[in-house]
């Protein structure tokens, strides 16, 4: 009898209230539910990792009015098309920004098929403003942010010698460090040479240093410089950096270099190519110079370097301290060079021992790259005495070996690189003379605009050298005895006028006297030009006290190119770039030339 | 009608029947399918009928290939998450747990503790709903569609309870290899369960009007009984094999994710008819509800979600070979996957119990039956086709 009344008990939901919700249409879905993209346009930099992880393909990078590639962004957005999109959100997780997040809005009605795909953040959208949506939960990373570490010698250990302070990653943490990269490639677009990082960087992870090795010397011949000394930009750009740490482009490129012996480098930079009969002259034998070398003598050219200085390497070797770049890893750059035939003349002054009208009718090009090796002085009064002292000056002397009286105690005028590197050399010289290190920095910028690398500003601290941030050199005060005494520094209020000129102003009220026996100004360098002779320093169209190029690097000379810090400012990477700028250059016209014999 | 079917009537003792001969004018061909995207319309029977009763039955499926299984070993690790909750659209997330599962296995990856807890109670909720699915299309295909409207309202409000804790309602993907995308939210708890109560409030109205029914009665006891010997010989799982008596349960049997920790015996019945797969069926709504409530009770409330992974974006596991199972609704579900130490799966075999529930098991059921029964038997043996066809 239940089996048949049970049944009708379905009736007393008859005097229930309805359990449907009473506006379907309106009904707003869960704080984290995962509808509608929105993106802070602003705050993305077009890196394309969430175009990389969507297995619908739903996710195309386009470009965008009003967003112009630029450093660490590609000027790209994310277009998404809901034809495709499944809401997974694994784009949200993986944006390296934060910018790309999800609105919790789902209902999107539209006679026009092609509206559904859109730019988030720049097609105006209803739900644009919408507090609620799938955000990434917090400390969910899809890719690793931090850096992972490298091993380097503490202040104690390396302030008494020259030896190099950080050791290199060994296989298993650059594999780490490599697998970090997210392959977005912002940092093509900065680095100068337009190095395949993302290449290099996926060949470490494979493990595959042979490969590694091939694609650095696709676009960089000075790799094992580069991977120690390099302005590394490239880091800035990186995708990872704006929510973790960028990731170490520069230590990887050393480690690749590091793992393959230097026979098998040779062997797989390969021979010079047929020779073509051309000869080309380069002056000096700097990162630009040996770059143009390199590729000139690959495409069988004959190329001959000159080089003022006993050794090649221009500043890498004779500005930039061991313990930063050892010179058996530049010894290792060059070599790969002279293996290819490049004839490098070291002790060689062009305008002393070979003339430039020679250079010039013994050969078809000639390439000037010949850097900044003339300290600019700040001329205030007492910089004419002779325990004031120019920082490539010493920085070169240091290199060569020649003895010099090492002050007990420097004061250093300078906030760039330069400045740090020959405090940090003095500073190990008066450990390892007088015991005691006593070097003190003045630099007109303050802190949060230093011109020297981070890195660097943090190990002069550990190594006991006070930096004076925002002071302006006034006087090297010198006693009756004719001894200087020290420095003189006033405050600096401002560096540039409102026209953006460079003209410090100083609180005349807040003055400092720095005491020391050597003053050595490191304000920057200027090219010695006067190898070029008069009349063709005459013929020469200048800029600013630079050779005047074209984009190319031609000069106004037909036969003359430049290359390098002398024309571009000191930077090693980029005057690699431009050696390989005035070697295509050069090759162009070579083949013009044969084209019209022909 | 011309041709000749290929075997015979009458299940087991068909070796001794005449072949079926068509031309004889007593037989009729009727194709049941495929007409409905959802769950056993989208495969197709070939019914063979004499009158009323069905001499033969073939099942044909094909239908709903979209071909996964290919798909994924043509993605990245991290891009097959998304694709795999599509295999099975009732009861999605055990393809969630299952590929995560394999995956941190052959990664040599463990998934925090927290994790495990959230994956469990997405599990149960999952088979509350597959359930509620289950009891409103059994019920349907024996007309009584009120049984649908209520056991659909209260999926429903497990859809938000998943809207609220994944960010989706049928969809999850929120069971990613390496743990899960989030904690619960606040005042979860209190709503999941206000929920539950529904679902036993429900669950009485079920009963009270489904299985005290004497039409239910009349139309699935002593109907569509699988034979116990059949049951491992077919690879019947879940309630099917539990029905006919036999405790299997792979949360017992091989335990995984948190059940060690959780205290339920699994629900068996002893006729092994549609009838006692209904029952058996609607008793384990209770046991998931009681597991819910334990999952609330214990889990932790602090630590990771996720264990840390390699770059997703280039993420490459050793060659190895695994096979992970669950007990989902219907039975055991499985992934099978190789790894050959590039960034793709070299082969993913998705072991659901559709397959084999719903091919050679009707097939063999079919014969005898009323043409009517046909429909309630494929729902009793609780199959979902997009899960056959990978």
């Amino acid at each position: 009898m239940r089996d048949v009344l049970s049944p009708f008990l379905a009736w007393k939901n008859l005097f229930r209230d309805p359990v449907s919700i009473r506006d379907p249409l309106n009904r707003e879905a869960a704080p984290r539910y995962r509808g509608f993209h929105k993106n802070d346009v602003e705050k993305c930099i077009g890196c394309g990792t969430c175009e990389t992880i969507c297995q619908n393909g739903a996710i195309d990078m386009v470009p965008v009015d009003g967003f112009d590639p630029k450093n660490g962004d590609s000027g790209l957005r994310p277009r998404i098309d809901y034809g495709r999109c499944c809401w997974c959100a694994l784009c949200v997780d993986v944006c390296m920004t934060g910018s790309l997040t999800m609105s919790n809005a789902y209902k999107w009605v539209d006679a026009d098929p092609d509206a559904f795909r859109f730019i988030p953040g720049v097609d105006a959208k209803s739900w644009d403003g919408s507090e609620h949506g799938y955000v990434c939960a917090e400390g969910h990373h899809l890719t690793a942010l931090e850096r992972v570490p490298m091993d380097e010698m503490e202040p104690e250990a390396r302030i008494s010698n020259f030896d190099e302070i950080v050791a290199g990653y060994d296989v298993a943490r650059a594999k780490l460090e490599a697998d970090r990269c997210v392959s977005c490639g912002l940092c093509i677009a900065t680095c100068p040479a337009h190095m395949a990082i993302p290449q290099y960087i996926e060949a470490v992870r494979d493990g595959d240093y042979e490969r590694g090795v091939a694609l650095l010397y696709e676009t960089n011949p000075f790799s094992n410089t580069c991977g120690r000394v390099c302005t590394h930009k490239c880091e800035t750009a990186c995708a990872v950096h704006n929510e973790g740490e960028a990731i170490a482009i520069r230590w990887l490129k050393r480690h690749i270099m590091d793992q393959v012996p230097q026979e098998k480098v040779r062997e797989i930079v390969g021979k010079p190519g047929p020779a073509t009969g051309r000869k080309v002259a380069i002056v000096g034998a700097g990162p630009a110079g040996l770059t143009a070398a390199f590729d000139l003598a690959k495409a069988g050219h004959a190329v001959t370097v000159y080089e003022t200085r006993h050794a090649a390497g221009g500043m890498t070797r004779y500005g930039i301290p061991e313990y930063r770049l050892p010179y058996d890893a530049l010894d290792r750059d060059v070599d790969v060079i002279t293996s290819l035939g490049v004839d490098i003349r070291c002790d060689t002054r062009i305008g002393r021992d070979v003339a430039m009208a020679d250079l010039h009718a013994a050969n078809d090009a000639v390439v000037l790259a010949i850097g900044l090796h003339l300290g600019r002085s700040t001329r205030i009064p007492g910089s004419e005495h002779a325990q004031v002292k120019k920082a490539v000056d010493l920085l070169r002397q240091i290199t060569d070996g020649e003895a010099f009286d090492v002050p007990k105690s420097a004061v250093v005028i300078g906030g760039g690189n330069v400045a740090m590197d020959i405090a940090r050399s003095l500073a190990r010289l008066q450990k390892q003379i007088h015991g005691k290190v006593d070097v003190t920095v003045t630099a007109l910028e303050d802190l949060p605009h230093f011109l020297a690398d981070r890195e660097e500003v943090k190990e002069c601290g550990e190594e006991g050298i006070p930096i004076f941030d925002a002071r302006g050199p006034q006087q090297i005060v010198i006693d009756d005895a004719g001894r200087v005494t020290g420095l003189r520094t006033w405050r600096v209020k401002s560096i540039f006028d409102d026209k953006g000129r460079f003209a410090p102003s100083y609180d005349e009220s807040d003055e400092l006297f720095h005491p020391a026996e050597m003053v050595i100004e490191a304000i920057g360098q200027a090219s010695d030009v006067s190898l070029l002779g008069e009349a063709l320093t005459e013929e020469l169209a200048w800029n600013r006290g630079r050779i005047a190029i074209d984009p190319d690097g031609r000069t106004s000379v037909p036969w003359l190119w430049s290359a390098g810090d002398c024309v571009a400012g000191p930077d090693v990477v980029h005057a690699v770039a431009d050696g390989h700028r005035v070697a295509a250059s050069i090759a162009a016209v070579f083949a013009e030339r044969s084209d019209a014999r022909e | 009608m011309t041709g000749r079917a290929t075997s015979s009537p009458g299940g087991s003792t068909a070796a001794s029947s005449p072949p079926i001969d068509l031309s004889s004018g007593k037989y009729l061909k009727l194709w049941q399918g495929p007409q409905h995207p959802g769950i056993t319309g989208n495969m197709s029977v070939e019914l063979t009928v004499c009158g009323d009763e069905v001499v033969e039955g073939k099942t044909h499926v094909g239908y709903l290939h979209r071909g996964f299984e290919k798909l994924m070993e043509r993605r990245t690790f991290i891009q097959v998450f998304p694709i795999v909750c599509r295999v099975c659209v009732p009861e999605p997330d055990f393809n969630e747990y299952c590929y995560a599962a394999t995956i941190e296995e052959l990664a040599g990856i463990e998934a925090p503790e927290r994790a495990l807890w959230i994956r469990t109670l997405i599990l149960e909720m999952g088979r509350i709903n597959s359930y509620m699915m289950y009891l409103g299309g059994q019920a349907g295909a024996l007309g009584m569609g009120v049984i649908g409207q209520w056991t659909t309202y209260v999926r429903d409000l497990m859809l938000d309870r998943f809207e609220e804790l994944t960010g989706a309602r049928i969809y999850h993907m929120f069971i990613l290899p390496g743990g899960v995308r989030d904690g619960l939210p606040d005042g979860f708890d209190g709503r999941m369960e206000e929920t539950l109560r529904e679902i036993e409030r429900t669950l009485a109205d079920v009963e009270d009007v489904m299985f005290h029914n004497a039409v239910f009665k009349k139309r699935t006891k002593g109907v569509g009984v699988i034979p116990v010997d059949l049951i491992d010989r077919y690879g019947v799982t879940g309630p099917n094999a539990r029905a006919a008596g036999l405790p299997n349960d792979v949360r017992k049997d091989h335990p995984y994710l948190v059940y060690p920790e959780l205290t339920f015996e699994p629900v068996t019945g002893t006729d092994s008819d549609m009838y006692t797969r209904a029952d058996v069926r609607r008793r384990d709504v209770a046991v998931s509800v009681d597991l819910i409530r334990q999952i609330i009770a214990k889990m932790p409330r602090t630590g990771p979600l996720t264990a840390k992974l390699p770059n997703v974006l280039h993420w490459k596991i050793p060659r190895g070979e695994t096979y992970v199972r669950g007990e989902c609704s219907r039975g055991e579900y499985g992934y099978y996957t190789v790894t050959d130490g590039s960034g793709h799966p070299r082969r993913i075999n998705v072991r659901g119990p559709s397959y084999t529930h719903a091919m050679a098991l009707l097939e063999h059921l079919i014969p005898g039956t009323n043409i009517a029964d046909v429909a309630a038997l494929m729902v009793s043996l609780h199959t979902y086709p997009p899960e056959i066809e990978r």
